[in-house]
């Protein structure tokens, strides 16, 4: 399962800096959320992987990692999707506003000049 | 003044105060509808003026507490650190509370004149900005620095926007992009340091550093340097700071005057992490990328030295100026000396208040050379002070041959005292006597020729030619601005908009006045960050407050 985990935080994390990389603001975007989600899985994964070892103290099972995995994490990454979704609606605004002011789609508002 | 001092009382419980007073004002004034401008701007006086006593009464009790205790702990919920969110309050970030509402206050006060009605929600994006701030500067808290950074970025997306137009939202799509960017690798230190040390309080994670094995030092490193990597960009350390002169000369005056302050956020968060958890007594960390720290920031410095010469507008000057500091205080950190320090601290409050000014100052210095037409036609113009605008010739007036006033027609008075306030601004910014950029680049220089190498040399030549080619670029612009022999219009500026920059400048000069008890405080500043010791232990010794015995008043 690390192997699976990792594999895909590398795959995202590497297409990620690719399209943020690219002139057209909706790469950009697409790099940025690629990026976000590969960062989530990593922070997720910081935990410690583990199948059906749920965060919630039961009776007569003592509360330690060898039990239960870290709850931490896991409120880590809600939090940061919700602030990650949320300054991606305003770059999605921001890549609409450029838009409509420049007429086209390049980071600069403006095509380079060959 | 001593009595006065005396009769603050304990206000521990009040640490959490600066954040929720803004947080309040922001929810209310989202509930007042857009037209009520008038109403807005009262209620956001009101409480940044508040925000201001309170952070005010927070310096002087903590200042009033004996060196080695000098800490406020606010345990959120009253769950003990390290389980809960704590809220610290040092000298350190007592400061950074005091200076971050001064220029808050500063560019609030010159947005009221015109610059509010320029957009939508300035008010309660301003409060929140205000929030993000203060509790960025407050927490103990790893992950809720993190939240408090994204607060604080969110509200200046907005702020960046204030007033549209296609160069703001150009330069803010580069500036969203590289703080996102920025969040990302935020986000990735902090997963990797709860990884190996399992806590995320700042004084829980110094404590446990110590006990890390060998074989996991290396994924902490890794941790702490892409956390670093984020604080700096944030705080403009070349070659992260490209997206700065951009946003910040295309922002409207009062946003770019407030963003002077935004900097020195990812500056602090360096200082704070960095000397609470590689401390020379930390082992195998011991002072860990304090090279980085030195080499980058002579590096920003040259950078920022350069784009102030090349600069053709005195906005691109205010921007370099912001680099060039950002550049001075991150090497003099990193050389961890407590003398260095002190003038460091000194000069982070001259630089943050005297570059506010500088770019309040560059709006009504542009406004003075553009204006013809329709410049003015934005300005209403109804109650401007009187001298500024009391220009007409009398009936009785000597003309020359042009049919021009000979008498009163060299400086108007307004053109008088932007010219007073720009060569001030400019004293202090490229650090000659006697103002208080002086006393703390003289302090700075004086420690730096006890350390006796290379960097320290490095930065002692740096700190002198980069005052100098700042001094050379700001007097050039001075002439441009105000010897040369346009004929103009009278220039219109409202009360409110003078009363900033003075206030704002005014304080410099108080700074320098009082150098001897700014000094001390600086310096007991840096030596209580030289010695993490205490801030760990009045953190992990906070016990929550017991509630049945305060309010019945049962003593045990």
């Amino acid at each position: 399962m690390e192997f699976v985990i990792s594999l895909a935080i590398g795959v995202m994390a590497g297409a990620g800096v690719w399209l943020v990389l690219r002139p057209r603001t909706f790469q950009v975007l697409i790099g940025l959320s690629l990026l976000s989600y590969a960062v989530n899985l990593f922070i997720f994964s910081v935990g410690s992987l583990a199948i059906d070892k749920a965060p919630i103290v039961k009776p007569g099972l003592a509360a330690n990692l060898l039990n239960y995995s870290d709850p931490l994490p896991q409120s880590l990454v809600l939090t940061a999707i919700v602030i990650g979704f949320a300054t991606t609606a305003l770059f999605l605004v921001l890549l609409l506003a450029l838009r409509g002011l420049s007429g086209g789609d390049h980071v600069d508002g403006e095509e380079e000049k060959h | 003044m001593s009595t006065f001092v005396n009769l603050i009382p304990d206000m521990s419980q009040w640490i959490v105060a600066p954040v929720l007073l803004p947080l309040a004002t922001a929810a209310l004034m989202l509930l007042i509808k857009e037209r009520h401008r008038p109403i807005k701007s009262t209620i956001n006086l009101v409480s940044t003026l508040a925000g201001l006593t309170l952070s005010v009464l927070l310096l002087l009790w903590v200042n009033k507490q004996p060196a080695a205790s000098a800490y406020g702990i606010y345990l959120a919920s009253n769950w003990q650190a390290p389980f809960g969110i704590v809220l610290v309050l040092d000298r350190l970030s007592a400061m950074m509370l005091v200076l971050a509402n001064m220029v808050g206050l500063a560019s609030l006060s010159y947005a009221l004149t015109r610059w509010h009605h320029a957009g939508v929600q300035f008010h309660v994006l301003f409060q929140l900005q205000l929030m993000g701030l203060y509790g960025a500067f407050l927490t103990g808290d790893l992950f809720n620095l993190f939240v408090f950074f994204e607060v604080l970025l969110a509200a200046s997306y907005g702020l960046l926007l204030h007033g549209g137009g296609s160069a703001r939202v150009r330069a803010g799509l580069h500036y969203v992009a590289v703080n996102l960017l920025a969040s990302l690798l935020f986000l990735i230190g902090v997963a990797v340091i709860y990884g190996v040390t399992g806590t995320l309080n700042m004084a829980d994670i110094a404590q446990k550093l110590l006990l890390t094995p060998a074989s996991d030092r290396g994924l902490l490193h890794a941790g702490a340097a892409i956390l670093a990597l984020a604080f700096l960009t944030k705080a403009a350390v070349w070659p992260l700071n490209f997206w700065l002169p951009g946003a910040y000369t295309t922002a409207s005056a009062p946003v770019a005057a407030l963003f002077a302050i935004l900097t020195k956020v990812g500056i602090y968060s360096v200082l704070r992490l960095w000397t609470l958890c590689f401390p020379t007594a930390a082992g195998d960390s011991a002072l860990f990328g304090a090279d980085a720290l030195v080499w980058g920031g002579i590096a920003t410095l040259i950078f920022g030295a350069i784009g102030i010469l090349a600069a053709s507008s005195v906005r691109r000057i205010a921007a370099f100026s912001i680099i060039t500091s950002s550049g001075t205080l991150i090497a003099a950190f990193g050389f961890s000396d407590i003398a260095l320090g002190s003038g460091a601290l000194f000069y982070l409050a001259s630089s943050t208040l005297s570059g506010c000014a500088l770019f309040l100052l560059v709006e009504l210095l542009e406004r003075a050379r553009q204006i013809s037409g329709h410049h003015a036609s934005i300005d209403h113009g109804h109650d401007t002070l009187h001298a500024f605008v009391d220009t007409e010739p009398m009936p009785d007036t000597n003309l020359d041959d042009d049919e021009k006033v000979l008498v009163g027609r060299v400086i108007p008075a307004a053109l008088a005292f932007l010219g007073m306030n720009f060569a001030i601004a400019t004293v202090i910014i490229a650090g000659l006597p006697p103002l208080s950029g002086f006393i703390s680049k003289l302090t700075m220089l004086q420690a730096l020729i006890d350390l006796h190498n290379t960097a320290g040399w490095t930065l002692f030549a740096l700190l002198i030619v980069s005052g100098l080619l700042a001094a050379m670029a700001l007097m050039r612009q001075g002439i441009r601005h105000f010897w040369s022999s346009q004929e103009r219009p009278s220039l219109r500026m409202h009360a409110l908009e003078t009363l900033p920059i003075m206030l704002l400048l005014g304080t410099c000069i108080l700074l320098a006045a009082w150098g001897e008890p700014v000094l001390s405080y600086m310096h007991a500043t840096a030596e209580a960050l030289h010695q993490p010791q205490g801030y760990i232990d009045a953190v992990m010794a906070a016990q929550p407050v017991d509630k049945i015995v305060t309010i019945e008043g049962i003593a045990p």
